[in-house]
């Protein structure tokens, strides 16, 4: 992941529909500085095309799209996973967006 | 068991009336159907010949006898009417099922007929599923590709790319919309030809959207048309094919290959009634609804956060798109119909479905919080007023059931 200064900021919306996984991004880039990179993690097909017309829309730069087809088990440490825990990991999109003066 | 006299017994009532558009007073309860895209309110005139048609047309007419010859006349005549608003000679058209089988045979029978040519299909990135599935299958089956050429923002095809695609060795077929259904916005149609036609490619050309609203050029070698688009029945659609285009017929051998079982006569007649109605008065009708959605764009624009989308002059005169950030697009269609307005979206924000729009996603445009509206005919200035008074406080209310504030 591209993290030019410091740890990458990670928002975690798997399992969650549109436009939320775009809400819970917006929110978290509300906090921190410009400059920061941030990365979505998502499920939810929309948001591979969300992200970046949201960065567009908003004066962020989207910076790139990666699809992790067979992830690890969940580590979920933000407690709002709402996604079936019987069924393997999904496949998500990790996109990322550098802010900017927002 | 009784024997029951009532005709529709068992089936469920049909509700007269129910959504207000025909009580007589109280207007400001009147419906505002916005979603008239693919399937609008009968033309009065199709509805007249439809019903002159079940009269008339109601035998099968292949049949020899007078009936069936009077049903064949009418079909006959539906066709030469067709092909005479379309630019074709009567015997390049045909009926066909739906506007979707149209498609389909366009791009698997061209396909099919020019398999030894090639195996490619090159297709515009915003062209209907139909389109898409039936040129990925296509091409798939001889071991050809699907080459998707992408649009850019407004949703136009980039022409240099279309050029190119349709100028490679292999190329069975190409397709291009003459204008997109979800955001209007018109295709280089005529230069998409002149490039297809110097590298031998036919081009299947869907004006799906726009015949009967829009002049759809003569630059096709394929043309496929919808008549529940421009307010006739469903149940028939419109295939076009040049004398001098090869197209195969791919299913089981049948007595007509392109609508096996034959046509439905009333809908076909309907069909051709109310093209040469709608083209009648189309440039009036241009003109209105072109001014009312300018509106609609202008106005929209104002309420926080929305991207209006598609090309603000180069597209169709009655269809407007525009997404809201932040906002569930389903929603907004279920808040919007409670206040009595009806909208299309092209979102994808609850378990039905999961992929969004295509259309949006190809021209890089917020896919959530999609409102797209098609005006009809019979819409009105009142319609689209109680739309632009409605729509502030319906996005500001699915927001605040988001808790979406100040980002």
């Amino acid at each position: 992941m591209t993290a030019p200064e410091g740890a990458p900021v990670v928002v975690d919306a798997r399992g969650l529909r549109c436009p939320l996984p775009v809400i819970r991004l917006a929110a978290r880039a509300k906090e921190l500085p410009a400059g920061t990179v941030v990365t979505l993690l998502a499920t939810d097909p929309a948001a591979r095309h969300d992200v970046p017309a949201w960065a567009r829309l908003r004066g962020h730069t989207s910076t790139g799209e990666e699809r992790v087809e067979n992830p690890a088990a969940p580590t979920r440490t933000d407690g709002t996973d709402d996604t079936d825990e019987t069924a393997g990991p999904d496949p998500y999109w990790s996109l990322t967006v550098r802010l900017g003066d927002g | 068991m009784t024997h029951n006299t009532d005709p529709a017994a068992g089936l469920p009532a049909p509700e007269a009336g129910q959504d207000a558009s025909i009580t007589s007073e109280g207007s400001t309860s009147e419906r505002a159907h916005l979603d008239n895209g693919g399937r609008a309110p009968w033309h009065p005139l199709a509805r007249q010949a439809f019903l002159q048609a079940i009269d008339d047309g109601w035998a099968d007419p292949r049949r020899l006898h007078s009936e069936g010859r009077r049903a064949a006349r009418l079909l006959d005549g539906a066709r030469e009417a067709v092909a005479a608003e379309i630019g074709a000679r009567t015997e390049e058209v045909r009926f066909t099922a739906t506007h979707t089988t149209a498609l389909h045979h366009a791009v698997l029978g061209s396909a099919a007929a020019r398999a030894r040519v090639g195996a490619d299909v090159v297709v515009g990135g915003t062209e209907r599923a139909a389109v898409l599935h039936a040129a990925a299958g296509a091409a798939a089956a001889r071991g050809g590709t699907r080459r998707v050429v992408p649009v850019d923002r407004a949703g136009r095809v980039d022409l240099d790319e279309l050029r190119s695609a349709v100028g490679a060795p292999g190329v069975a077929l190409a397709a291009l919309q003459h204008a997109n259904g979800e955001v209007g916005t018109r295709q280089p149609v005529v230069e998409a030809h002149e490039a297809a036609r110097a590298a031998g490619v036919p081009l299947l050309v869907d004006a799906g959207a726009s015949l009967g609203h829009d002049v759809v050029p003569g630059a096709w070698d394929l043309l496929a048309a919808d008549p529940a688009d421009w307010g006739s029945p469903a149940g028939v659609g419109v295939l076009a094919a040049r004398q001098r285009v090869r197209l195969a017929a791919t299913g089981p051998e049948e007595a007509d290959p392109w609508a096996p079982g034959g046509v439905s006569v009333p809908a076909a007649f309907a069909a051709a009634v109310a093209l040469q109605a709608v083209a009648a008065d189309r440039s009036a009708e241009d003109a209105r609804r072109r001014a009312l959605t300018d509106r609609v764009r202008a106005e929209v624009a104002r309420i926080p956060d929305v991207e209006v989308v598609g090309d603000p002059d180069d597209r169709l005169p009655h269809v407007v798109t525009f997404s809201f950030l932040y906002v569930d697009g389903e929603a907004l269609v279920t808040e919007l119909d409670r206040a009595g307005v009806a909208v299309g979206s092209g979102s994808a924000c609850t378990a039905s479905t999961l992929e969004p729009s295509h259309v949006l996603a190809a021209m890089g445009v917020l896919t959530h919080g999609n409102v797209r509206i098609a005006l009809d005919r019979s819409t009105t200035e009142g319609h689209v007023d109680r739309l632009l008074a409605v729509l502030p406080g319906a996005v500001a209310r699915v927001r605040d059931l988001l808790g979406v504030t100040g980002l």
